[in-house]
């Protein structure tokens, strides 16, 4: 859950707008005639080069499908949801809350990336005003602190229409290979500012479905991305590929059938290794930007 | 870096380098923007061919920047210790003002991963005592910069960086264990000791000293995120002494209970005595420990507020020191003999047996090179005293001989000890200094 978020295009802007002064103060040179390896051109983004930025076509396409799978299962998990809860059944509506929330961590940093629709699907209480607060979390005290399902009618009705709503609007939402890049990164910030410090699920205590999903969506995307990072630095796509496995084996001891343990049964031990695996992740991932050249 | 065009001015020329130095020395005088910067850098491609992350690519930026980054090296900052010698620096280095310690364990058992680590820490090493920005990825819009920044333009401030292993470093997971030296192990416990495992051992640890808190951090917490996958924080300390700003004829250092420390402390100046009482050679265990020396580490909380409600006397009898002077009870200077015979008209011992300056001075025979921080973390919640103390080091050729040989007299009988206790306990081999070329620890592993 983050509301302030980096304008992609604003970035990848700059960046053609100063290399481009760059052309013109040095003699003629072209942004491009400076990259001296084919590697280097074939991964840059960057100014005139117009065929580079369609080497990231294809993977934005599969992104965009894979983003749009699970905005139909989000919605379809949602409304079962919202169903339980509207029909009272306290019980179901709490063993369908987590599950369904995977489906929309998986893909957040997009949803952050379309207006109001994360605060108003995702907003934990105090994120917001207390009148606008709505959306999951809303619900997750109500089932879990008040324990009951009542007064959370009208509230789950609309959180059905705002996953609707996204699910309709990533169709034609802007995704460049930037926003695949800071994408990445962000699923993993998402777990290590709220997950890992089990603020996220503060009543139902599932954090561990959502540290799931952002590293799963983040993983959807480095194999998104391998290919073009395999020929910019092999070491460093060998490099993720490797935390990848490893925080995934640090997270198999937590699941449970199809689900995951309470995060309130980690022990202060676990909960640091976890972290530290993260980080040993996140920190060769943030450097994939390297194929999107300077 | 791999600019082969000449007229253009590349990300690695002076005039961009130079912009640590605008604000100060003016390398050049001649300002870089940093619209200017961006300029350059998106015509040189900076980054593309050398960005990443993990050990490898640090590496490998930094050695396609070393040449021109030495230049502006060689321009200014005459407060740069060297980081490469015969032996490390950080521990006959006079103390610089603060302190950021930090002990780390290996997630890996891949000892090639850890002589990679060390790799990349020498070439980091390298940049942060010489007041370089670390790697040369640090203008690509796409990428997070090598270095984090906040000690960018300000002077290396006397930074040294010492690194040292744990005996856990020796204890098979690396494939290490006949390199262990035979005294090489966690100290005995002895005797008040109230260790707390949060602060005790550590596979690895890197002490950072410098005049500049910021500079300090700044070290640590690039070293720390550079040995990510490799290695994680086990523990952390920040220590301070009083700056030499404050007291710039550099007297001897006073704690935080108010008197002088470390008047007993052997020269460093000279040269036979540091290899007497510091510096491991031939003859004393493995080879790979020639030129280096033994690091104690221990935490010790003091009893800050129950210290304040004592008598000057009670004090002054505790330490065997007068407190204004430093100098020993009866005497006028600190540096005047600690003469533990003398007695008064009653026949009564001036200076009390049971004195920390008497038991730590013991027969005289023994000796180690002291070089502690005071440390200071805020208030203890549980009672609501100030949770501060004295994170003392020492360095010494033989932990068992001299450091644990002391130790026993002192915990077993030191008046001070009524005033303080041990939460904290480490031992570190810091390795021999580092060459031009090589790399940190490298005499262990090859």
């Amino acid at each position: 859950m983050k509301f302030s978020y980096v304008v992609p295009v604003g970035l990848l802007a700059a960046s053609i707008l100063f290399a481009g002064c760059g052309s013109n103060e040095n003699n003629g040179n072209t942004a491009s005639d400076s990259n001296t390896t084919a590697d280097a051109q074939v991964a840059t983004t960057a100014p005139g080069t117009t065929e580079a930025a369609a080497d990231f076509t294809a993977a934005i396409d599969k992104y965009r499908t894979y983003v749009i799978e699970q905005c139909d299962a989000f919605v379809k998990e949602t409304e079962n949801f919202i169903n339980a809860v509207k029909e009272g059944k306290l019980e179901e509506a709490k063993a369908l809350y987590a599950p369904a929330r995977m489906y929309y961590e998986r893909i957040e940093p997009i949803a952050e990336a379309l207006g109001d629709l994360d605060p108003n699907i995702d907003a934990r209480e105090n994120d917001v005003d207390a009148t606008e607060w709505r959306g999951f979390h809303r619900i997750e005290k109500s089932l879990w602190v008040e324990k009951t399902t009542k007064g959370m009618e009208t509230t789950a009705d609309i959180l059905l229409k705002d996953a609707q709503l996204l699910r309709a609007k990533v169709e034609t939402a802007d995704i460049d290979a930037n926003l695949l890049v800071t994408g990445a990164v962000e699923l993993l910030n998402e777990v290590s500012s709220s997950k890992v410090t089990g603020e996220e699920e503060r009543y139902s205590h599932t954090d561990l479905y959502d540290f799931v999903a952002n590293v799963e969506g983040a993983e959807k995307i480095y194999e998104l991305l391998k290919p073009e990072l395999a020929k910019i630095d092999p070491t460093l796509e060998q490099t993720i590929g490797e935390r990848f496995a490893a925080l995934k084996t640090e997270l198999a001891p937590f699941k449970v059938g199809e689900g995951y343990v309470s995060y309130e049964e980690l022990k202060e031990e676990e909960v640091r290794k976890l972290s530290q695996s993260l980080d040993a992740l996140a920190e060769p991932l943030s450097n994939m930007g390297t194929i999107l050249g300077v | 870096m791999k600019d082969k065009n000449p007229s253009n001015p590349g990300p690695s020329s002076p005039e961009l380098n130079s912009k640590e130095n605008d604000s100060s020395t003016g390398f050049t005088g001649k300002k870089v923007s940093r619209r200017d910067m961006l300029r350059l850098t998106g015509v040189g491609g900076l980054g593309l061919l050398l960005g990443g992350g993990g050990i490898g690519s640090i590496i490998a930026a930094r050695s396609a920047a070393a040449p021109n980054r030495a230049v502006q090296a060689s321009a200014a900052l005459a407060d740069s210790i060297p980081f490469f010698g015969e032996h490390q620096a950080g521990i006959l280095t006079p103390a610089q003002n603060f302190l950021c310690f930090a002990a780390f364990d290996l997630t890996t058992t891949n000892l090639s991963d850890v002589k990679k680590l060390f790799q990349a820490w020498t070439t980091t090493a390298a940049s942060l005592t010489s007041g370089q920005l670390i790697g040369n990825v640090n203008d690509n819009p796409n990428l997070p910069p090598t270095d984090t920044g906040e000690a960018d333009g300000l002077s290396p401030s006397r930074c040294t960086l010492t690194f040292g292993v744990g005996p856990s470093f020796f204890d098979g997971r690396l494939g290490l264990g006949s390199q262990r030296p035979a005294s090489f192990q966690d100290l005995p416990v002895f005797t008040g000791d109230n260790l707390e495992p949060q602060w005790c051992g550590g596979d690895l640890c890197v002490q950072a000293c410098a005049d500049d808190m910021q500079v300090a951090f700044h070290a640590i917490r690039n070293l720390a995120r550079i040995a990510r996958g490799t290695a994680v924080l086990r523990w952390t300390q920040e220590g301070f002494q009083r700056s030499s700003g404050a007291d710039p004829k550099g007297a001897t250092p006073r704690n935080l209970l108010g008197f002088k420390d470390g008047t007993g402390n052997p020269d460093v100046t000279d040269r036979k005595e540091m290899d007497t009482v510091v510096w491991n050679n031939s003859g004393d265990g493995p080879s790979w420990m020639n030129g280096g020396t033994y690091m104690a580490v221990r935490r010790v909380m003091l009893r800050i507020e129950v210290w304040d409600r004592s008598n000057l006397s009670d004090q002054e009898a505790t330490f065997g020191r007068h407190r204004q002077t430093g100098a020993p009870i009866g005497a006028k200077d600190e540096f005047d003999d600690l003469d533990l015979k003398a007695t008064d008209a009653s026949g009564k011992l001036i200076i009390p047996e049971n004195s920390h300056s008497a038991l730590a001075h013991g027969d005289g025979t023994v000796k180690m090179l002291r070089r502690s921080y005071s440390y200071s973390s805020g208030m203890n919640l549980k009672t609501g005293q100030l949770d501060a103390g004295l994170l003392f080091i020492s360095f010494q050729r033989d932990l068992v001989k001299q450091f644990v040989s002391i130790q026993q007299r002192l915990s077993k009988i030191d008046k001070l000890n009524e005033y303080m206790t041990h939460t904290g306990s480490a031992v570190f081999a810091c390795f021999p200094g580092t060459r031009k070329g090589g790399y940190i620890g490298q005499s262990l592993l090859g």
